[in-house]
């Protein structure tokens, strides 16, 4: 067979694997802090933590520079255009980290001018919990972002394409408030008195 | 520290009986909207109140025993005596409006502005009345109480980016 006529110094592998190989040791994240997750997402990337173990080291300031947005902190719907643009700058291919409480779901703050979650009008590859997370709960999210890089890369990013990795997205519904919605009765006795 | 009661006797012969309370050596006392330009302007000119240190309202919609709707607060501070006054102006629907005090003070022009975006309060020759923290397609004035906490749906009300869109 041609392969048993290789010398020992060549390896083969797939072109797809290579080219996500290369992407995923080398993030360049898009730094968007907004709140206290950002001071987190500071202290990943300074010296105890040291992103750069994991290749993610050069965060840059401008969307044409960086392939992956880690969206740290509450966003309003103030904010909320500023993000899709900066979203829609980034190059191709490109990832997002929703870090935190608020960036994924609104968190604490459950009034009118909050984004309840950023997932609903951007796509986001990873969720980090946390008030604010830990910086190893980050760089658990850009370990598990580069596996699903590698398992998923392809050359020409026909992975974005694809109907599974199109997720639908979630439900545009307000939550229940007590007091005025059904799922919080409160006459029934399920509910604790207030 | 109270205002001095030379400058409430003072007030009070200049402009008549004004409703006065002190709460916790807090002087506060109850003016019209119309009477804002004088009372400010007499208090600023002769009475030395040089700081106007806040401008904020209050909704008094299902306040218990409350007869308007809302409250407007001016806090005037002496810097030269340390003097502080309260000064409350009760206003109504329809039109809650109020005289602008930005020709007394420069500091109140972005106070006004929150109060007009917060609560929709008119303030009749503000320079520059736009909102200031809201978008300026924002239509409600959220700090009103008749206004839900979690909106009516303008946080969600955003194109949606797919992955093929970008």
């Amino acid at each position: 067979m041609a392969v048993e006529q290789l010398p020992d110094n060549v390896m083969v592998s797939k072109l797809d694997e290579l080219a996500s190989w290369c992407r995923k040791n080398s993030l360049w994240p898009m730094p968007f802090a907004t709140a206290c997750c950002g001071i987190e997402l500071m202290a990943t990337g300074a010296a105890r933590h040291d992103i750069a173990r994991f290749g993610a080291e050069a965060f840059r300031f401008s969307p044409r520079q960086c392939d992956l947005m880690i969206v740290a902190g509450r966003v309003v719907m103030k904010m909320l255009p500023v993000l899709q643009r900066i979203w829609s700058q980034m190059n191709e291919p490109k990832w997002c980290i929703s870090m935190g409480a608020c960036a994924s779901t609104g968190g604490v703050f459950d009034t009118y001018c909050v984004v309840q979650g950023i997932d609903r009008f951007i796509p986001v590859d990873m969720y980090v919990p946390g008030c604010p997370p830990r910086p190893e709960q980050l760089i658990q999210a850009i370990i598990d972002l580069q596996d699903k890089i590698q398992r998923e890369g392809t050359l020409n990013g026909s992975e974005f394409d694809t109907a599974q990795r199109q997720q639908p997205k979630r439900a545009l519904v307000e939550l229940p408030v007590y007091g005025q919605t059904p799922y919080f009765n409160p006459t029934s006795p399920l509910v604790k008195k207030l | 520290m109270p205002a001095n009661p030379t400058t409430l006797e003072a007030l009070q012969a200049r402009f008549g009986e004004l409703p006065t309370t002190e709460f916790r050596e807090q002087t506060r006392v109850v003016i019209t909207a119309d009477q804002v330009p004088e009372v400010m302007g007499w208090l600023k000119s002769e009475r030395g109140f040089d700081l106007l240190v806040d401008v904020s309202c209050v909704d008094y919609l299902n306040f218990r025993d409350a007869t308007d709707r809302y409250g407007m607060v001016y806090q005037l501070a002496n810097t030269l005596t340390a003097e502080r006054l309260t000064l409350r102006v009760y206003l109504n629907d329809p039109n809650p409006t109020v005289p602008s005090v930005v020709p007394l003070w420069q500091g109140a022009n972005w106070l006004e502005r929150e109060v007009y975006d917060m609560f929709g309060i008119h303030f009749t020759d503000h320079p520059n009345l736009r909102r200031i923290l809201m978008p300026e397609e924002f239509t409600a004035f959220p700090l009103r109480k008749d206004y839900p906490l979690q909106g009516r749906g303008e946080r969600h009300n955003f194109p949606v980016l797919e992955r093929s869109d970008a």
